[in-house]
Parts: C-alpha cells; structure tokens; sequence
C-alpha cells in the first residue's frame, strides 16, 4: 500500500450530505476485474452529461479543481454499497484526503486499506475547510499525519483523531494481510478450539 | 457471576482469536460469502502474493448481481463484461475450491437469500461477504456485515477480520402490527426515525413484540436494511422459529451435533442487565405502510402523507432534500398516494423470499396490472421460484401481466440489463432510492411488496388497506 503522510494540495469543495458509494461511482462501472482505471468515472453522473461531455458546473471539471488531492464533503460521506472501487475511483483520480463531520462505516475502513485518509473533523470545522476549499486552485490546505493536523490556506490549523493503528498501517505503507499473517499461530489456537466447541460451523 | 451481555457481545467475545492493546481484534469468520463484482481483484491479490483460500470449507460462492433474469439466459450472458466478472468467479471458484452455485444451478440465487437457504447462516456464527446487505443473516442472530475488497481479500487468506468492536444498539418495536403492515415498513419506519446515519458505529439488536411475531423472511428483511441506517449489522436473537427454518438444511447440523448447536444457540440472548449504548423504542400500532419520496432510504413517510418542501427540514437535509425533490420531479404538497409509476419491480434480497411473493400474489390475485405498465417479478433464488410455481403464484403474477423472471439482483442495482429509462418512476421493493440507482436518471420508490402489488393494479401508489 502507498505511504501517506505529509499532502498539500488542492481541497475541492462538495457542500452534499449523505453522498452514497452510487454517485462517487455509478454500477456500470464494477464490472470491471481491476482495482485501477475507475478515476475517470468518479461521480460520473454528477460530472457528465447524457452525451458524455462534461459538465462545467460540477466542482471536479472547474479548472481549478481538476488535480484536486483533498475533498471536503458532508455528513455520512459514502454511505450505502461496499462497493471498494468507490475509494480505487478517488484514489485513481489523484484525491488521497477526504474530510467531512462523519462517513459510513464500511466506505471510511475502505479509505485505509488503499492509502487514502479519511479525517472526521467537527461541523463548524469542516464549515471553515469548506469555505477555504471553495478559494481555488491557488488556496492549497495541508494534511500532517504524524502531526494529525489539517492547516488552511491562510494557516488556520485544526487537530484530527485518528486510531493509532491504522495511522500507523498508513504512515508505513503496511499490508494488513502481512500484518495477520504473523499471528497465524493464535488463529490456528483459536480454529482448533472453536472447532471443538462448535464442531457443526 | 460474569457481567451481563448483549447478543452482539456473546457472539463477539466467541469470536476473538486475538486481541492487540490497544483492542483491534481478529475476528475469526465462520462462513464467507462471495460474489463476482467485488471478488475477482480479491482472488488476484492471492495469486500475485501466492496466497491461498484457508478454510474453503467455510467459503460460499454464487453469482447474482449481473445474471441477467430473461428466461433465455442459459444462452450465455451477452453482456462482455458481465459476462468475463461470471467467468471469473466459476474460475475462481475451481481454482480455490470453494462451494459454488453456478448459474445454472437451480439453488443460484442472491447470495443473502442462497446463504440462509442452503442451511450455510446458523445462529452464532460470523457471517461476512463483499456487499452491504450481508446484514440480513442478522436475522438468525448471526453477527453478520459487509466488508469491501480488500477485506475479503483478508479473510480467503486469514479466515479472520481485522475489527474493534462496535457499541450495542436495541431497536424495540412493541405490540402488534396492524393489518397491511409488514416487515418492510418496520425496516423503513426506523430508518426514518434514526436517519441514515443513526446507526453508524453501532451493532443494532431489533427486539420486542412485532420482531417475535415476524417469520423469519420477515425477520431477514428488517436485518437486511440496517445498513441503510447505518449500522454494519443488525441482529435478532434466535428463538423457536429460528431453529424450525435451519433444521433440515442441507448445510445444517444433524444429529446430536443438531442437539449440540441448539443448547448453544439457546445461549443466545441479551441478558436482562445488559448495557445498551442507544435505545430507540416504536409502537407496532403506530407503524403505517409507508413509502419513500426522496433519495435517501431515510427519506421515509406513511402512504397517506403528502410531498414534504424543503423548508420542512434543517441543516444540510434542506439543500438535500431541494436536490431530492428536483431529481424525483415532485412538487411538495402532493399527496404520496397520487404519485403515478410507470415500472414495478418485486423482488431483491430485500423482498425476494416466498413470503413476499405470496404478501404481493395476495393483493394480485384475480386483477390486473394498471394498462401500460412495466410490471417484474424476480425471486430470490431458483428455489423461491420453484415453490412461488408449485403454490400458484407464478400464475397469479403472469394472468396480472407481471414478467415472470430467473433469479438474481436484478433491478435493485441494475447491473444486469434490467434498468429504469431517465425520468422513469418505479415502485420498488428493493433497499436503495439513491439517484441513478436503479437506472441513470431512474426514480425509485420504496416498499413493501404489498403496497408494490398495490402501486402495480392502481398505477399510482397505493394504500394497500384500501385493497385488502
């Protein structure tokens, strides 16, 4: 997994609650067998016409978003499906941060195993972030991971949670599978007992 | 004496083969369920690392979510990249040796529905599988959620989940149901009342009167939409009926381990003490057949309401719902009941089951569908099918003018070519109302299938006790 941690960069604002796994990337396009490719299909239907062409209102083709890195977003980010190509779409669009008062479970556990963090930050919090991230291209925030800060453009600076694990997966690039596989003997421990215990499972 | 425990804590606690300080846990899964969209880039991972299935026993396969339903689909899937993700999963299955249901395997079906079916879902177990609705196998009280990519990646390898626990959450409806209300109404009516996100970060247990008097189709429709509410899972503590509908299945035990599960499973409730982190209470006479407006599922009002305005809400929802109202084409004031539908789609692994067949044949039975209308049943499982045929609902849905359908997911998603046209309104039986989903500028409205089979004869949504 890609290491994350120090990105300045662009922040585009997406002032939406409740933006489900369908809009950050329509059914069409899982049926794919691959993780990569998906970037030029986030938010499809938000961002291209019936025709395909663009459409210049949505926030990632205004040319001060288009290499966008952060995006701030309203409550209950990702909601719905578990669909992973909703953060491969993100990811492969070049976005590694999101930040927003709160997200779905399984969409914000997504984030972490492909390199992308998401920052939950209070409200009135995301409120500022929101309003410096529609300044444009020249207004570029930066996300601290060791630090666990968010600063604005005009150096305003905000601390985040984040669980010391997953920080720590993140910081270092780690393979969860790896990182399992060395407790394979207290899986093994446990498989023995439980299979004796519940010989039916 | 050991300190009183929730349902999720008792399975939980039976789950942990290790614990880290800071209490991330593995969580060991007893059974996996997989299906071919979120699985293949699972199974290249294992080939890329050499990595093998560890438990294959315990791994369930079957493709649902591109099959198309049409009944000349033994022909081959026409569709190319549907038909590769399919071809990838049979591969797939043969190479790591998991149990499969092919496509033209009688038992295919939606993986929630072929799961507790095959006898694969028992109470107590673990239950994981690439897809949100794995909730529904809450209802045996099997802690059950849904996991993305990389996860199921994890668990072929390892068998386990990397988890910290989750907070308890009770959702009580007492007393009983009044007549033309159903498990779905129960399911929407607390996503109404706790939004969308009100469960997040929590286990939900449903309990109380009208979750005892529910089937267990029932019970599983209520678990299948927690996740609609938020929460990874949702559980119903197993009881009689639980243990009538696993005994018998092919993957259940026989015997004296049959015996054994039992005195286990009887083990499996919240004690009286426990400690709950979130209670919400509703009255079962209280819940009206409803429906959804909008493009949230939380987006929830009774049939007899009207169209709400934007202005009726606070926050973030106002901007949402202005956006809802706009791409669902309703004027605020209008009442629910004269919404007229061009499409109705029964089934998903919401409503796919015998019960909701026989819920919709009920209203069904001697009409027909309103002139013009696209009208499709699609069962749950080449299983549901067979019985719906055996028990004469077939033929109630196909003298109604319904198409009569192969098993898979169908219109809930539209992955397969069974999709809504822009602008095009359907009452829907299925999980999700969000924009595009059932059909890129598709409108969907959810419910039960009785208000369905309702919305089907009148060609406007229904209250379906005017037809009872």
């Amino acid at each position: 997994m890609e290491k994350f941690a120090k990105l300045t960069g662009v922040a585009a604002p997406l002032p939406l609650i409740n933006v489900d796994t369908d809009m950050i990337i329509p059914k069409q396009f899982l049926k794919t067998i691959k993780r990569s490719g998906l970037g030029v299909n986030l938010f499809d239907e938000m961002r291209y016409g019936d025709d395909g062409s663009e459409l210049p209102d949505f926030v990632l083709n205004k040319p001060a978003y288009r290499d966008a890195e952060i995006l701030v977003a309203g409550e209950n980010f990702g909601c719905g499906s578990s669909r992973e190509h909703a953060p491969w779409a993100i990811k492969d669009f070049g976005i590694r941060c999101v930040i927003a008062p709160s997200y779905a479970d399984i969409f914000y556990n997504n984030c972490f195993k492909n390199g992308i963090l998401p920052i939950v930050l209070p409200q009135e919090q995301v409120d500022v972030l929101m309003k410096d991230a529609e300044k444009g291209a020249n207004a570029r925030m930066t996300i601290d991971l060791e630090a666990q800060t968010v600063t604005t453009s005009d150096g305003e600076s905000f601390g985040f949670d984040v669980d010391p694990f997953r920080k720590h997966c993140l910081l270092n690039g780690l393979d969860d599978i790896g990182l399992t596989m060395e407790k394979v003997a207290s899986i093994d421990t446990f498989e023995a007992a439980a299979s004796a215990a519940r010989p039916w499972v | 004496m050991t300190a009183p425990k929730t349902l999720y804590d008792k399975i939980w606690d039976a789950h942990v083969a290790d614990e880290s300080e800071d209490g991330t846990c593995l969580l060991y899964i007893d059974r996996h369920l997989v299906h071919e969209v979120t699985s293949p880039q699972a199974f290249e991972g294992l080939r890329m690392a050499g990595r093998g299935v560890r438990a294959p026993d315990k791994t369930i396969a079957v493709p649902d979510h591109n099959v198309p339903t049409t009944l000349d689909r033994a022909s081959g899937i026409k569709n190319e990249e549907s038909r590769i993700q399919v071809d990838a999963l049979d591969q797939n299955a043969r190479d790591f040796g998991i149990h499969y249901y092919p496509v033209s395997d009688v038992r295919q079906g939606i993986v929630h529905i072929v799961g507790p079916e095959q006898g694969w879902t028992l109470p107590g177990m673990t239950v994981v599988c690439g897809d949100s609705h794995t909730a529904t196998h809450g209802a045996f009280g099997a802690l059950a959620h849904g996991i993305g990519t990389s996860e199921v990646e994890h668990v072929l390898a390892t068998q386990t989940l990397i988890q910290k626990k989750s907070k308890n959450m009770k959702v009580e409806i007492t007393g009983k149901l009044r007549p033309g209300v159903t498990a779905k109404d129960i399911t929407l009516s607390v996503i109404g009342a706790t939004g969308t996100a009100g469960g997040t970060g929590y286990v939900i247990e449903y309990c109380g009167e009208a979750i005892r008097d529910l089937s267990m189709e029932g019970r599983m429709t209520v678990c299948n939409m927690a996740i609609e509410g938020g929460a990874r899972a949702g559980l119903i503590a197993p009881d009689e009926k639980t243990f009538e509908y696993c005994k018998g299945r092919p993957h259940a035990p026989k015997g004296a381990a049959w015996e054994a599960a039992v005195a286990w499973w009887k083990t499996l409730y919240s004690d009286d003490d426990a400690h709950w982190d979130k209670v919400i209470t509703l009255k079962g006479e209280d819940i009206a057949p409803v429906v959804t407006w909008g493009t949230s599922p939380e987006d929830v009002l009774p049939i007899t309401a009207t169209v709400p305005s934007a202005s009726d809400f606070a926050g973030g929802k106002i901007d949402a719902a202005q956006r809802s109202l706009e791409y669902m084409g309703l004027e605020p004031g209008t009442p629910l009941s004269e919404i007229e539908i061009d499409t109705v789609f029964i089934g998903s692994c919401t409503n796919g089951r015998i019960e909701d067949l026989r819920a919709a044949a009920e209203i069904l039975k001697g009409k027909k569908i309103k002139d013009g209308l696209r009208a499709m049943v699609v069962p749950g499982s080449g299983l549901v099918r067979a019985q719906a045929e055996e028990e004469g609902l077939a033929d109630i849905f196909k003298e109604a003018g319904f198409e009569w359908r192969l098993a898979g997911c169908s219109m809930c998603l539209a992955m397969n070519p069974d999709q809504l046209s822009p602008g095009e309104r359907c009452a829907a039986t299925s999980n999700r109302n969000f924009e595009g989903r059932q059909g890129r500028g598709g409108r969907t409205h959810l419910m039960s299938p009785a208000m369905a089979a309702a919305a089907a004869v009148t060609g406007h949504l229904t209250d379906v006790r005017e037809l009872l």
